[in-house]
């Protein structure tokens, strides 16, 4: 039996991560402080998979944890960016908790499709919401980080270490349940959810469970993000965000808590560069990326590594 | 007379087919008894209203006192009848291992590692802890399924034919497992079964079912020689005809 390498993997990811706060340029600070947000959606993207279920529409609770987060600096004037992160995943939890006790009864394009009509709902809501900034949206700024101070010029460097410290905590907390009994049952509900049920245990209670999880994740990703960018629009609940996330999801499989992250930040990086060399065709380089994906490694980018690992 | 189970006026139509009427049986404690009968005779049909998979047009299923009509499988399980499946019903991508693991897991709250290294032991599973379920023999299979069924030490073990799909040579061997796995333990066991060699040395009372109903009902040397039975269930007749 192999010895699961996970969380050594994730204490020296986050000490690299954490190493670049101070060396890496600006740019790439910022690139991998999305991708950090981005992959946290997809952790919860990867929960749900793990069940068997694909949501096409993580979008909705991207936007909300990031609406949530604005609004309380904007009309609160609480520019606490720690307040900003909980109410983002407060506010996403409480919905998904709502919306999963009727969702976590579907599965498969019925799951998928009910779940990216509640994404555009909300940003059908944001669009004709000229005191949220209609289209164009608003910007955010934090002021502090749990009470201390941002100073200018650093504060980008410091909420990004803060930030690697905060999701790797949370990858760590989902590799353990995952590892879980729990973990286990999500896994074998993929499999045959009548065998689950005619052991006793409740499938609706786990999908349910799971998916309020995907909505807290999805939530604090959006806050993360909106906080990485300092603004807020619209097209953060749209189905194309919901695709992305679905699209990084599969680029780095489900294999592992670290794939969502690595994926997204080869996804951010891959994005970045196609749009400097080849603005037009970008979408096009996505799109072929995705395809040798799918036709060569199935299992996502993570199989790499774990064919390394075997080798 | 203290029956664990009971079925009272327990009909099932599929459209015209009529695959439980008006059927009336009980079942002791402890005991070990076979239902029998061509395919179509509604003996699984029969397992699937017991566990709440079916759910009877009319009359009453009742399991040590508790009405089951009406209750998912998920209750019935709880209150302590599991089964096993004609075809094994495992968690393919899983292990030998992982599948009991998820079995221990919802049965019992804590020691799940040991109860489940256990459990491979009692059934001979250790050699095939590490395969995938999806790999197996069909006969590693059927006593996983078995096994799975039995983690939460159920009070009546449901098994739908347990031997079906397995090499002659290896269904007596799984047969004796299982039935060495609920000795002395009080479990009621009612197993569909098509072979009358396993029937014949294994239930202690035998149940024949023909188009929905029962046409025999009793000791396994009696049910196996009465005459509607040799002639639908077995096929002596028909076989000699043609």
């Amino acid at each position: 039996m192999s010895r699961d390498r996970t969380v050594p993997a994730l204490a020296i990811a986050c000490a690299a991560l954490l190493a670049a706060a101070p060396l890496a340029p600006q740019w790439l600070v910022f690139l991998l402080a999305l991708a950090l947000a981005k992959g946290l959606v997809v952790l919860g993207l990867v929960l749900l998979m793990r069940t068997g279920l694909v949501s096409f529409g993580q979008g909705l609770y991207f936007g909300l944890g990031a609406y949530a987060a604005a609004l309380l600096a904007h009309r609160a004037g609480l520019a606490d960016a720690a307040l900003m992160i909980l109410a983002g995943t407060a506010g996403a939890a409480a919905l998904a908790a709502i919306l999963g006790l009727l969702l976590a009864r579907y599965r498969e394009i019925f799951f998928a499709m009910l779940s990216l009509a509640f994404s555009m709902i909300l940003y059908g809501a944001l669009v004709k919401s000229s005191t949220l900034g209609s289209t164009d949206g608003f910007n955010l700024h934090a002021k502090s980080f749990a009470g201390v101070a941002l100073v200018s010029g650093t504060e980008r460097r410091l909420f990004y270490a803060v930030s690697v410290v905060l999701v790797f905590g949370v990858a760590w907390l989902v590799h353990r349940y995952l590892a879980s009994h729990w973990g286990r049952l999500s896994a074998a509900i993929r499999d045959n959810e009548l065998r689950v049920e005619y052991l006793g245990a409740s499938v609706y209670r786990v999908v349910y469970l799971n998916y309020v999880a995907a909505g807290a994740l999805a939530g604090m990703g959006g806050a993360f993000a909106a906080l990485a960018v300092g603004h807020v629009d619209p097209e953060t609940a749209y189905w194309t965000t919901s695709g992305e996330f679905v699209f990084i999801a599969i680029l780095g499989g489900t294999g592992n808590v670290l794939a969502p992250f690595l994926s997204a930040a080869v996804f951010e990086g891959l994005r970045t560069v196609a749009n400097q060399y080849a603005p037009n065709v970008w979408q096009m380089s996505l799109g072929i990326a995705m395809l040798a994906i799918i036709m060569f490694l199935p299992g996502g980018l993570w199989t790499l590594l774990q064919r390394k690992k075997a080798a | 007379m203290n029956p664990i189970l009971v079925a009272q006026g327990v009909q099932k139509s599929f459209g015209a087919v009529s695959a439980a009427s008006d059927l009336n049986l009980s079942f002791e404690r402890d005991s070990v008894a076979s239902l029998i009968g061509a395919n179509g005779a509604g003996k699984t049909t029969f397992l699937n209203m017991v566990t709440g998979y079916l759910r009877p047009d009319a009359g009453r299923i009742s399991f040590d006192g508790q009405e089951l009509v009406g209750l998912d499988p998920r209750r019935i399980t709880r209150l302590g009848v599991s089964r096993s499946f004609q075809i094994p019903q495992l968690f393919h991508s899983a292990s030998v291992r992982e599948n009991l693991l998820v079995a221990e897991g919802i049965a019992v709250a804590d020691r799940v590692e040991e109860a489940t290294d256990a459990v491979l032991e009692r059934f001979g599973l250790e050699r095939y802890a590490a395969q995938a379920a999806g790999l197996l023999p069909e006969g590693v299979r059927k006593l996983l399924d078995v096994a799975m069924a039995l983690v939460a030490k159920p009070k009546m073990l449901l098994l739908d034919e347990p031997t079906s799909g397995v090499a002659a040579a290896e269904k007596f061997g799984i047969m004796d497992l299982v039935m060495g796995a609920v000795r002395g333990q009080g479990v009621t066991v009612l197993f569909v079964e098509h072979d009358m060699e396993i029937v014949s040395r294994y239930a202690g009372r035998v149940v024949a079912f023909y188009d929905g109903r029962v046409i025999a009902d009793g000791a396994p040397g009696k049910v196996l020689d009465d005459a509607e039975v040799r002639r639908y269930v077995i096929g002596e007749e028909s076989h000699a005809a043609a």
